[in-house]
């Protein structure tokens, strides 16, 4: 079991990850349109380019817009949950020589210390985040079956990841769901709302654009939007 | 497929047309009608398909349900946090569901989504701030009304108001002879007391070509003589075309796209015309955007520019005080509380709040002009954009509306409320009107008159 999940279900579950992405990435900028959009992408690049980096760089930072700053709670639990979410998966040191074996890329690796702290905060978090869903009625309204799984399958690879390192049970029952959580997240990326991951960068760039051409970038105005 | 004689999917494109639609008092019979109006269904899925492409498909895709939009939009707070409020429950339950549904919807949900798109949002683009994945729901809501209008699903008045677009190419029945005799009319009014004040019609090659508010002309002719009198003071060369001077798109507002077109194609054909240094808009927020920000797009420009240079009458004034070709009287600046309107349509849609400030820095006392809270790109709609100022239907919903701004002004203790737009200045009138709260508000023309310091050569005989 353990040799399918880390060979053939491994390759399989990273090329539909990575083509899915791809693909989907390529779509999304092939179907803008500047006069169904109202934004004239190619006229305009340096002042394109410039609004969607200001865009995303200002998104990316805990508290660097209004919109984090206004609403404290849900910035802290987000980025609670994505800085584990990226940093763990990527640059845990059992991650990094699995993907040195598997792939020979080699990558920066976080302490044991680090990644434990990073994958408690990002399942605190994740918790947080699930409460805040279903007590809040202006989050309730919006909340399907489909966002509780989504939050409970990007939180499955934590929760079987801490049970795997601290030995509960099976270990190896627990490192073999780890890896099968892991590749069904894998997955469900393309097509499902965890698109995000990546369509996050291309609807930020875009609405980056939309502003640095159309709606003030070019009067030198630097809104955080 | 039963269509009404006043709700139907047809334009109405002539003055007939017009004073057909304007005979059914307040829209009665037309209401009546669209209860039973057909959706055309292959026809809506095919616009969709046609239209609505990668941007707005992601959006309502990766919509993250997090609900951080919620706070941002004024009509949620002012409406008690009704989470049917969210702007992300809003266009999911609408544009959404008609987009799952593949176009295959019934009448009700398409009054349903008009009263959604029209009296639950004022697309003010403000939630388009607030939310970490970039979703504007404010342009998702634009889309969603021309589908509407597509199908006859739009609120009397604005199927009105596009139809007077297309019929007289202006907001109101205003012809080119009523623009031209009523500015001619209002300047005479005048010269006495500015000497050689004019009004230079189809002027060619002048630096600035000048654009109004049909409802300057229809409804305060004075606010044509005050942007002659500031022209001439600044001394400009300036001209109005006698075709193309109406600046407004009040079918933006009902998502008629081919009107908005014809309309801004009648601007540009003046600009080509003429071909002023550059094009001089009147104190209006959505005439700008449709005239000079989103007007490109609808002409097919692919530069999304419009054929001349053109700017908003708050950037004009900046400059003309800026650069000392008006003066002030110090002794005549205004010295009480006063505060300013940040129009969602120039601030948020094209980042002017640096020209209006300059402006107030000059004509009001240093210590008496008070920000409201949030300002600038952060500002609240006036509580009547989007055209929720003209709908009748929505009437009781639009002065709810008018709680966030009432709020905004009485936080500032200010009583007088500068509105550099005509839909701002119509909502902070009318919020006054509903919850007199002892306000005064104006253009910044009529101030500016009043504390400017005439040019010696330019002032009248003894």
């Amino acid at each position: 079991m353990h040799d399918l999940l880390t060979g053939t279900f491994f390759w399989i579950a990273l090329g539909i990850c990575l083509t899915g992405m791809l693909v989907r990435f390529v779509l999304y900028f092939k179907g803008l349109s500047w006069q169904l959009d109202r934004v004239a992408y190619r006229a305009h690049p340096k002042a394109g380019l410039k609004g969607a980096v200001r865009s995303i760089y200002k998104w990316l930072i805990p508290f660097g817009t209004r919109g984090w700053q206004t609403q404290p709670f849900i910035t802290l639990a987000f980025f609670g949950f994505h800085l584990g979410a990226v940093f763990v998966p990527l640059f845990l040191m059992g991650h990094v020589f699995f993907v040195e074996e598997k792939l020979g890329i080699s990558l920066f690796t976080l302490s044991a210390a680090a990644g434990d702290v990073l994958s408690w905060t990002a399942l605190a978090a994740g918790s947080l985040l699930l409460i805040r869903r279903l007590v809040l009625p202006e989050v309730r309204i919006l909340t399907t079956w489909k966002d509780i799984m989504i939050l409970g399958l990007s939180m499955a690879p934590f929760a079987t990841g801490l049970l795997a390192r601290y030995q509960v049970g099976d270990y190896g029952f627990w490192l073999n769901m780890h890896i099968l959580c892991g590749e069904v997240l894998l997955v469900a990326i393309p097509f499902t709302k965890l698109s995000h991951v990546f369509l996050f960068f291309a609807s930020r760039a875009q609405l980056g654009m939309d502003f640095g051409i159309k709606r003030g970038g070019m009067k030198g105005t630097k809104m955080a939007w | 497929m039963p269509e009404g004689i006043y709700c139907n999917k047809q334009t109405v494109d002539t003055p007939e047309g017009v004073n057909k639609l304007l005979s059914d008092t307040s829209g009665n019979t037309y209401y009546q009608e669209m209860e039973v109006l057909d959706v055309d269904t292959d026809l809506l899925w095919k616009t969709i398909q046609n239209t609505c492409k990668s941007r707005i498909r992601t959006w309502l895709e990766i919509c993250a349900h997090c609900g951080m939009c919620a706070d941002s939009c004024f009509l949620y707070e002012v409406n008690g946090k009704n989470p049917k409020q969210v702007p992300a429950y809003k266009i999911q339950s609408t544009l959404g569901e008609i987009i799952k549904r593949k176009g295959k919807v019934d009448n009700a949900l398409m009054r349903h989504a008009m009263r959604v798109a029209w009296a639950e949002c004022s697309c003010c683009n403000r939630c388009g701030m607030y939310c970490p994945h970039g979703i504007d729901t404010g342009i998702m809501f634009g889309y969603l009304r021309g589908l509407l209008y597509n199908q006859g699903f739009v609120p009397w008045e604005l199927k009105i108001g596009a139809g007077m677009h297309r019929a007289y190419r202006a907001q109101m029945d205003v012809t080119d002879e009523d623009f031209v005799d009523t500015f001619e009319w209002m300047v005479e009014e005048y010269e006495d007391d500015y000497p050689g004040l004019t009004v230079p019609v189809d002027k060619q090659g002048a630096d600035i070509m000048y654009t109004v508010n049909a409802r300057e002309v229809k409804h305060y002719p004075e606010d044509l003589a005050e942007a002659a009198i500031l022209f001439h003071l600044a001394g400009e060369s300036w001209t109005v075309p006698s075709k193309g001077w109406e600046q407004t798109s009040l079918a933006m507002f009902a998502g008629d796209w081919a009107a908005c077109k014809m309309q801004v194609e009648s601007v540009y054909e003046a600009m080509e015309r003429l071909t002023p240094k550059r094009m001089v808009g009147t104190e209006c927020g959505h005439a700008h955007r449709a005239t000079v920000i989103e007007g490109p797009y609808w002409a097919g420009r692919k530069d999304g520019q419009p054929p001349a240079p053109s700017i908003h009458y708050v950037e004009w004034l900046a400059e003309a005080l800026n650069t000392g070709r008006l003066r002030v009287d110090p002794s005549k600046r205004i010295k009480e509380l006063v505060t300013l309107q940040d129009s969602c349509n120039y601030i948020r849609n094209h980042g002017l709040k640096r020209a209006t400030r300059d402006i107030m820095s000059h004509i009001v006392e240093p210590g008496f002009f008070i920000e409201m809270a949030p300002n600038k790109e952060h500002n609240y709609c006036c509580g009547g954009g989007g055209g929720f100022n003209g709908i009748g239907k929505f009437r009781k919903e639009r002065n709810i509306a008018l709680i966030k701004k009432r709020d905004q002004i009485l936080e500032t203790g200010a009583k007088l409320v500068i509105a550099p737009c005509h839909n701002c200045w119509d909502a902070i009138r009318d919020l006054e009107e509903e919850y007199e709260i002892g306000i005064r508000w104006s253009f910044l023309k009529p101030l500016l008159i009043k504390m400017l310091v005439i040019p010696d050569h330019l002032k009248p005989e003894e």
